[in-house]
């Protein structure tokens, strides 16, 4: 990777003075085109330019601009980045064991991009992320969506342009078993659960409105980040990713989003099959994972790999998510194909793990499918997606490329080896 | 591989006379089944095109092109796209470490003392357990398993059909392997060892304190852990030694070769750096699951290393493992196709959950398609190691065990 973007800068310097590689515009031809919010294109071209996508179509269909850098990609198929609704990549952490709702923890203060795992995820495809800490509590914090482009810092990463990266993600909320622990902190039941985020959040509507009807800050409550981040959560500006797993507590986590009233984005829902018109009644999307086998846990013990097909069904959105390392970044794409395996649709399978998702994290106008003017996030594929020969040739950020299978040094992240995932400082594409 | 305790091949073979004597219409010499297949993987020979398989009582009656192979009109015939031998799992803890993932089903690894070669994994295998139903619908019809790594010698393992509600029906191999653990893994769990020093000593002792009771003359019976490795040092059982990290696996082959065992290297995620070395020792390897995660002792596994080490000539088989979490259990159908997309070819990854698999195992009457061989059989509706592809059909000692595409 680091020759090849060598090559790339030293082309750019020598052809085009002061523009850098990445501005000059890529066509990629001859390739399947799979644009998600449109039918698969055989034969189909992509122009990038800017970071952005400049146009998608059947060859003679799309003018492409002078002086643009030639793919030809015949045989090969292209899909936008894959979207992680749900991943553990970089060392996320949130809150500790002195309560069960840290709505002050912010997974940006723990992130570490420079760990070798991220290059995992460009390995498997994947180029947004929601990176998102555990569900060993009620509320572990405030979690964050990026972008794999490269870079050293979590700010760099930031999937929003608009604003900074600590406004960037959502809340995390489990319920179920994870978050249950014989300690005084922590619910040891399913109903003290409920009642312990409601009086959360019931507190937060206090400390609101009491803010509000403060006539001057000093009569105003003392700042308490707590109750900021929950406010955040009961004004929308973050949506809540809710770990949930049998049946009455993927419903639970639905009625506190109603009394409360939360945007709400259900992950695992391992068993979402068994109340898939209450999900789709309630408009709620689901992001799913699908394992190898059943259980590990009492309520994974019907985990099925039907759920995709039978929420589908049903008319809810659905996502896939590795949640990383439960299942491996570099594989996401068999989760979709075990989707198809069990009666789900091919388009939905694919739209599963790339606009889908970009809707669970409000980022669908930027990524999630290739359309004009939408970031150049893609991935070169040697073959059909769902199929076990395939393999992620390229993966491109904004029109740069991330991860290139024909580079040794890349190729092991895809495959791994001796000290490939030991500390990272040694890859660092800089 | 041992056959000097339980005896249940024997049981069954008798069994099998009773009912014939007992005059039963339909247990004559007639094959009562027939399994058609585009393409049938004997793993005996070149795939077979149009293949046929009839099935008489338990056991495989006749193989070949449907040209060659007639099937009487009387038979119950099933078709597929594609046929295997029923795959066996070579080594995971299935039937022992259960479902819910609780004290109260996971018996894949007592930690009281850190060698415990008495413990037998036929006394802890749960045959009504879910997840072997689980894995037998998923094309599974044999499963080596018991106890898990993590202890020096954390005890036997044993061989199963899927098929059968009790221990007595479903044993296929009382005791298959004795399991042991070099490295951190071993040391994790105890007080002692705390190095792999240590731990290594401990069990050259242990090794050497079974020798001298053997060379001089005791009797068996009186010291039941001392028995088992002694099976181990005549070579009647071979010691699955589980080895991840490379100076690990030297020291699994220093100790087989100071005390001159059979061993099967287990595990053994930095293989492709000994390549060589196990060529040369001429050990076959189970190797972890190929999507085991790269973290602790197997940091540093890679997709390739099947392919790496079949390249070189050594036997490979490729396993479930143990998960503490999930999967609670792997399917060594997908381990094995990822195997196949990174190097190892087709054909012998088929074999690493079928032929090669049994051949390491020392089991003889399963992992191919052939007359005599019993009567397990995988069917597909295509390519048997595709994400999309279903096995709809199991067939397990010549009966219909699951018939459901899944």
């Amino acid at each position: 990777m680091r020759t090849a973007l060598l090559l790339l800068s030293l082309a750019g310097l020598c052809l085009c003075a002061p523009a850098q590689a990445q501005d000059r515009p890529h066509v990629f031809r001859n390739a399947t085109l799979y644009p998600i919010s449109e039918e698969p294109i055989e034969q189909g071209v992509l122009v990038v330019e800017g970071g952005t996508i400049q146009a998608v179509g059947p060859a003679g269909s799309v003018d492409v601009p002078a002086g643009a850098v030639e793919h030809d990609v015949a045989g090969k198929e292209i899909m936008p980045g894959l979207v992680d609704t749900h991943s553990h990549i970089g060392e996320v952490g949130g809150g500790d064991g002195s309560a069960a709702m840290h709505p002050d923890a912010r997974t940006i203060d723990a992130i570490n991009v420079r760990h070798p795992s991220l290059n995992r995820a460009r390995a498997g495809g994947i180029t947004t992320v929601q990176l998102i800490s555990g569900s060993g509590h009620l509320m572990s914090g405030q979690t964050t969506y990026l972008k794999l482009r490269e870079g050293g810092t979590v700010s760099e990463l930031s999937a929003c342009e608009e604003k900074p990266v600590e406004d960037c993600g959502g809340m995390k909320m489990a319920n179920g078993t994870n978050p249950q622990r014989a300690s005084g902190a922590f619910p040891g039941t399913r109903a003290r659960a409920a009642a312990m985020a409601r009086e959360q959040f019931v507190a937060a509507q206090e400390y609101r409105r009491k803010k509000e009807q403060a006539d001057d800050p000093s009569e105003a409550p003392d700042r308490n980040l707590r109750m900021e981040g929950l406010i955040d959560v009961l004004e929308g500006r973050r949506t809540v990713h809710f770990h949930t797993h049998r049946h009455d507590d993927i419903l639970t986590a639905i009625r506190l989003s109603e009394e409360f009233g939360f945007d709400l984005v259900l992950h695992h829902v391992s068993e979402g099959w068994k109340v898939a018109d209450e999900i789709a009644e309630a408009d709620v999307p689901a992001s799913i994972i699908v394992l190898d086998s059943p259980g590990g846990k009492h309520e994974a013990d019907e985990l099925v790999y039907r759920t995709g097909r039978v929420l589908e069904e049903a008319g809810v959105d659905v996502a896939y998510h590795t949640d990383d390392p439960i299942t491996d970044s570099r594989l996401f794409l068999r989760s979709p194909a075990f989707g198809v395996r069990a009666g789900m649709s091919r388009a939905a399978a694919l739209e599963s793990v790339t606009l889908a998702g970009a809707r669970m994290l409000g980022l669908e106008d930027e990524v999630g499918s290739l359309e004009e003017g939408k970031d150049a996030d893609f991935i070169v594929l040697s073959g059909d997606p769902l199929s076990v020969y395939t393999k992620i040739e390229q993966t491109w950020v904004e029109g740069t490329p991330v991860f290139d299978r024909s580079d040794p040094d890349d190729r092991e992240f895809a495959t791994g080896g001796y000290r490939v995932y030991d500390g990272a400082a040694q890859h660092v594409h800089e | 591989m041992s056959t000097s305790r339980l005896r249940p091949r024997c049981l069954s073979v008798l069994l099998a006379a009773l009912l014939l004597w007992g005059g039963l219409p339909t247990a004559s010499a007639q094959p009562q089944r027939a399994v058609r297949a585009d393409t049938l993987y004997t793993m005996t020979g070149d795939p077979i095109e149009n293949g046929v398989v009839l099935i008489e009582n338990e056991t495989i009656a006749a193989v070949g092109p449907a040209s060659e192979v007639d099937v009487p009109a009387s038979a119950e015939v099933h078709k597929a796209s594609v046929v295997t031998p029923g795959l066996i799992d070579p080594r995971g803890t299935v039937g022992l470490s259960g479902i819910y993932n609780v004290p109260a089903d996971q018996d894949q690894l007592d930690t009281s003392e850190p060698m415990q070669p008495a413990l037998r994994a036929l006394d802890a295998y749960n045959p009504r357990e879910q997840l072997v139903s689980f894995v037998q619908q998923l094309g599974f019809t044999t499963v080596h398993t018991g106890h898990a790594p993590g202890a020096l010698i954390s005890g036997q393992t044993a061989t199963f059909s899927t098929a059968g509600t009790t221990v007595e029906a479903s044993l296929r191999d009382s005791i298959t392997t004795v399991a042991f653990t070099l490295g951190p893994d071993a040391q994790a769990r105890f007080e002692s060892p705390g190095t792999r020093a240590k731990g290594v000593a401990m069990l050259r002792q242990a090794l050497h304190d079974a020798q001298a009771a053997m060379d001089g003359g005791e009797p068996e019976g009186g010291d039941l852990g001392q028995d088992v490795l002694q099976d181990v040092l005549r070579g009647e059982v071979p010691a699955l030694i589980t080895a991840h990290r490379a100076h690990d696996i030297q020291t699994a082959l220093r100790l087989q070769e100071e005390f001159g065992f059979d061993l099967i290297l287990d595990g053994a995620a930095e293989a492709y750096l000994m390549t060589e070395e196990i060529a040369e020792a001429d050990v076959p390897v189970i190797l972890h699951p190929t999507m085991a995660r790269p973290s602790g002792t197997t940091q540093n596994a890679a997709f390739t290393t099947a392919g790496v080490l079949h390249d070189a000539g050594v036997p490979v088989a490729i396993q479930t493992g143990w998960e503490p979490y999930v999967p609670k259990t792997r399917i060594a159908l997908y381990e094995a196709a990822i195997a196949m997309a990174h190097g190892l070819p087709r054909e012998a990854a088929l074999a690493s959950i079928t032929r090669e698999a049994a051949e390491i195992l020392g089991l003889e009457s399963v992992g191919t398609v052939a007359p005599g061989q019993r009567a397990d059989l995988a069917l597909f509706d295509g390519d048997p190691f595709e994400y999309t592809t279903h096995v709809c059909t199991v067939l397990s000692g010549g009966e219909v065990v699951s018939d459901e595409c899944k």
